[in-house]
């Protein structure tokens, strides 16, 4: 009886394999008209005036809409569940089409046509009149009086600011003898980059709105479409079908919105919306560029007295998911590397570039990167070792925070430091890469991350489930949790399959594409919380469908429901073990009994109420070539633990991809603007540095399975964690391997060449040499 | 304003032939004329490798080649990797054996690729394979088990044991 924690195939993987899989744009209707947006091309400033004439002389253009016909309704697109509680809704402050725009790509007027070259065309033809403004790029500057101000209720640009205070930091500075090491830590602005660009299409049946999305939250979408147009949620059906990739930035109401308004506009006709790579970079969600300051303040036997840590978010145009992620990001700090005197404030902050939203990792990565930057050059200022140092200090097992009444049961950060240390032969490596002195130098570092599962208590937490036993004795599973390439469904059905007592996970056949109208509601794929989350739901609906069927099986057997288990398809007598009856047969008699017919389902709604830590390490290897500017990653290896694994191959597989980000943010990505112009300068995957096969070592993960005592399976986060600790180990092997302490993502040689300039390693002698 | 032309080409070993549009790309073809699902939309500008297929055994970008391009060629999308039976290829299962497929856009352009790799029947060192799949681009994977997928196929077919 254990289907979890074996490496089951994926239970899409064989459509997947032979391209058969549907997403939304093979789901497209005959005839759907091709929507183009017209984008802002000034970073700032009013739209004066729309001349439409000579787009609408277009052959096969059928409507031009601009952003003096759009509805003067705000509304919020954050993927978060909502609030009845008016001080913690999302922020609204988006339109569908802006008169006032507030970055270059702000969305301004539609071409609607027949085919997609008269809707480009009709776009290009579109004559727009404005009235620029000053902008304002930089988080700072943003804040500072006099200021372009974007949004007339935040004058001061600022969207939320909030604090940590612990402990009397200005007081413990005094302390004598006080070493302070401090430092800037800044990052940069990336986008997603799932293979397939956000789109959708909408259409009118029966009075009501469908749109079929490439989206992460099908029953939040609902809600920001109906909020957006007008109109009553239960009018809204939103299909999410197979997405490709979303990380984040499908967990936000991207164009749904806009596009069931223009299907409004043409008589409720099928319309579409495809976003371009372009537009994906520009005008979808992009992650927030936060810039650190931290002052720590050590004492002379190591520990750490005082710490003080700055965070300035950069929002971008929109709120999206606003101050969350910062707060997230700022929450880390105290609890990570706990100091008894602590002094964080974070503010978010509107300026004019893209909306930033949510992306794998939710501040972590930014976080992880600026701390684990720090206590690296902390534990240099005491001379000690790196690992030691955060073994000395890092959060300690029962360490328990009164917010989200999480606990490190277990020491699971020593674990995993350990475990990292041994697997890439830590101690030796640090010895050997000392003796480098030349232009190539070797280096070793780490990092750890901190990370909270799920969204309780800050929102809240629910998840619904439905089963219905099959006439052949396997079962139907709806989950409100949605599969976005992480392998969630495949999870499901183990733990659907051993919570009910069948055969195999084979035997779960999960609907994966959820529907709005039918679909039990689910919030979807955010915060690593769907495995914990889903797992409530499904060990309470399974354990409602047992009774069912026990019932009914006694009904046939005489044997008390109380006298019996489900092992492997087959309700046994549980006293004996004796076979009683199998599902298949039971589920027929049930249906096609003349006298007492039953169809078999259960459905429930789990409220949850814990949430759980989930914590590892990165190491990483480097070599360093000094002259030329350049770091190779030679070894990177991940140790999460991440609870107890439902499908180890699946969540190996899930920690390669969040590694591979954590590469490219750390060493290649960052989307650029024009500092004259605010326009956006590599928004295209040629420009974009993702990382490619060739600029990865080998990906290494390992697990410390602590089970997660809150845990109906004794699970918790495993999607975004491998995403946040990479960057600042590399970081933390570059400092180590060159004595250059690096404070700007990314590691490019860009920036490496003016960090080692600054250090005076770039001299002539290396040519000589 | 737009122009057609008959474009008469071998797509999945089977001769076929349709009025293109002249503007229109090889990917817009095989999606919306032949309804072939694999070939992934990424980019339509050659960065990503989602589109790729097989033109006269040679993988290409099909959105940055033009559908009238095709005439007199033969074409091969992965449909054409499943037997009329259903049963895959071992590169596609392999795919799935090795946990290789996540969200699964970037899966098929990956698998023509490896298909290109494995009929030369030469056998590559691992840093080989990575230049040779370079042009594709994966956001979930890390490419790691891709690239066991791959290795793991053309050791099988050639006769190499394999752990």
């Amino acid at each position: 009886m254990s289907i979890v924690g074996k490496s089951e195939i994926r239970v899409d993987a064989f459509d997947k394999a032979t391209g058969r899989t549907k997403y939304y744009e093979d789901r497209m209707p005959q005839g759907a008209l091709y929507v183009r947006i017209k984008h802002s091309e000034i970073a700032h400033g009013f739209v004066k005036s729309v001349d439409t004439s000579e787009a609408e002389k277009i052959k096969g253009v059928v409507k031009v809409l601009t952003c003096f016909d759009a509805p003067e309704i705000d509304f919020p697109t954050a993927g978060h569940p909502w609030s009845m509680d008016p001080e913690h809704q999302d922020v609204a402050d988006r339109r569908l089409l802006n008169t006032h725009v507030r970055y270059w790509g702000d969305d301004v007027a539609v071409v609607i046509a027949e085919d997609e070259v008269a809707a480009m065309q009709g776009v290009r033809a579109l004559k727009v009149e404005y009235e620029p403004l000053p902008f304002v790029l930089d988080v700072q500057k943003a804040m500072e009086p006099g200021a372009p101000v974007l949004h007339d209720n935040y004058p001061d640009n600022i969207l939320k600011h909030t604090s940590v205070r612990k402990g009397n930091y200005a007081e413990a500075i005094k302390e004598p003898g006080l070493i302070k090491v401090e430092g800037w830590y800044d990052t940069p602005t990336v986008q997603h980059c799932h293979i397939e660009n956000h789109g959708c299409f909408a259409y009118e049946e029966n009075g009501r709105i469908t749109v079929v999305s490439s989206t992460q939250i099908p029953h939040i979408v609902r809600r920001v479409v109906g909020q957006a147009i007008g109109r009553p949620w239960a009018d809204i059906q939103i299909i999410k079908p197979y997405i490709g990739g979303g990380f984040g930035n499908k967990q936000d109401a991207l164009y749904e919105p806009l596009c069931a308004w223009c299907c409004m506009q043409v008589g409720g006709r099928p319309v579409r919306i495809d976003c371009s790579r372009e537009e994906t970079f520009v005008s979808n969600r992009v992650r927030h560029a936060i810039r650190f300051h931290i002052t720590s303040w050590i004492r002379p036997d190591d520990s750490m007295a005082a710490r003080k840590v700055d965070l300035d978010s950069n929002q971008g145009a929109y709120a999206s998911h606003g101050h969350s992620i910062v707060a997230k990001a700022m929450g880390s700090f105290p609890q990570l590397y706990p100091c008894d005197n602590m002094e964080c404030d974070a503010y978010t902050v509107y300026t004019n570039i893209p909306a930033a939203g949510a992306m794998r990792g939710y501040g972590m990565p930014q976080a992880s990167f600026a701390n684990d930057s720090n206590i690296e050059e902390c534990a240099h200022a005491v001379g000690m070792d790196p690992v030691e140092y955060r073994n000395k200090y890092i959060m300690p097992q029962g360490y328990f925070d009164g917010f989200s009444k999480n606990c490190n049961y277990y020491d699971s950060h020593r674990e995993c430091l350990a475990k990292g240390k041994e697997l890439i032969g830590y101690d030796e490596k640090v010895k050997e890469f000392a003796k480098d002195s030349g232009p190539i130098r070797r280096g070793i570092g780490c990092a750890s991350f901190w990370y909270n599962t799920a969204v309780w208590p800050i929102a809240l937490e629910t998840s619904s489930n439905r089963m219905l036993l099959n006439l052949d004795g396997t079962v139907t599973m709806q989950c409100g949790e949605t599969e976005i390439g992480q392998g969630a469904d495949t999870a499901f059905a183990q733990m659907a399959a051993e919570a009910i007592g069948l055969k195999s996970y084979k035997d779960v056949h999960v609907v994966s594409c959820q529907d709005t109208d039918t679909t039990p509601t689910g919030l979807g794929a955010y915060a690593s919380r769907q495995t914990y989350v889903a797992g409530f739901s499904i060990r309470q609906t399974a354990e409602l469908l047992k009774q069912k069927i026990f019932a009914y099986a006694n009904k046939l057997t005489r044997q008390s429901e109380h006298n019996m288990e489900i092992v492997d398809g087959v309700v046994v007598r549980k006293n004996d073990g004796k076979p009683l009856i199998t599902l298949k047969e039971l589920a027929m008699t049930a249906q096609y009994n003349p006298a007492d017919s039953e169809h078999i389902t259960a459905e429930s709604t789990f409220t949850i109420k814990n949430n759980a830590y989930s914590f590892g390490c990165t190491f990483a290897e480097v070599e360093v070539d000094i002259p030329m500017c350049r770091v190779t990653v030679k070894n990177i290896v991940n140790v999460h633990d991440c609870g107890s694994l439902i499908n180890p191959a699946l969540a190996e597989a899930q920690v390669h991809g969040g590694m591979s980000m954590a590469i490219g943010y750390g060493m290649s990505e960052q989307l650029l603007f024009d500092q004259k112009t605010g326009r956006p300068l590599n928004n295209n995957l040629l420009d974009y540095k993702l990382s490619t096969v060739m600029d990865h070592p080998d990906l290494q993960a390992a697990f410390i399975e602590n089970p997660e005592p809150t845990s109906e399976f004794g699970t918790k986060a495993l999607g975004e964690p491998p995403a946040c600790s990479g960057a600042p180990a590399i970081r933390n092997a570059i400092y180590n391997a060159t004595g250059v302490a690096l404070h700007k993502l990314p590691m490019n040689p860009h920036n490496l060449f003016a960090a080692f300039t600054e250090a005076g390693l770039i001299h002539d002698e290396w040519q000589e040499g | 304003m737009a122009q057609y032309k008959l474009v008469k080409f071998t797509l999945n070993g089977k001769e076929v032939e349709k009025m293109v549009d002249v503007r229109a790309s090889l990917t817009d073809m095989l999606r919306n004329d032949y309804h072939l699902t694999s070939v992934k939309k990424g980019c339509e500008v050659g960065e990503c490798g989602a589109c790729n297929v097989l033109i006269d055994g040679e993988a290409f970008n099909s959105c940055i080649y033009l559908a009238v391009w095709a005439d007199g060629k033969n074409i091969r999308t992965l449909e054409s990797l499943q037997g009329p039976d259903g049963s895959l290829a071992d590169i596609q299962q392999a795919f799935m054996e090795e946990s290789a497929i996540q969200c699964g856009f970037c899966t098929p352009g990956f698998i023509m690729t490896a298909v290109e790799i494995l009929e030369t029947k030469k056998l590559y060192s691992r840093d080989e394979l990575r230049k040779l799949l370079s042009g594709h681009l994966c956001r979930c994977t890390g490419y790691e088990n891709i690239l066991n997928a791959v290795e793991k196929t053309m050791k099988r077919r050639l006769g190499i044991p394999v752990e």
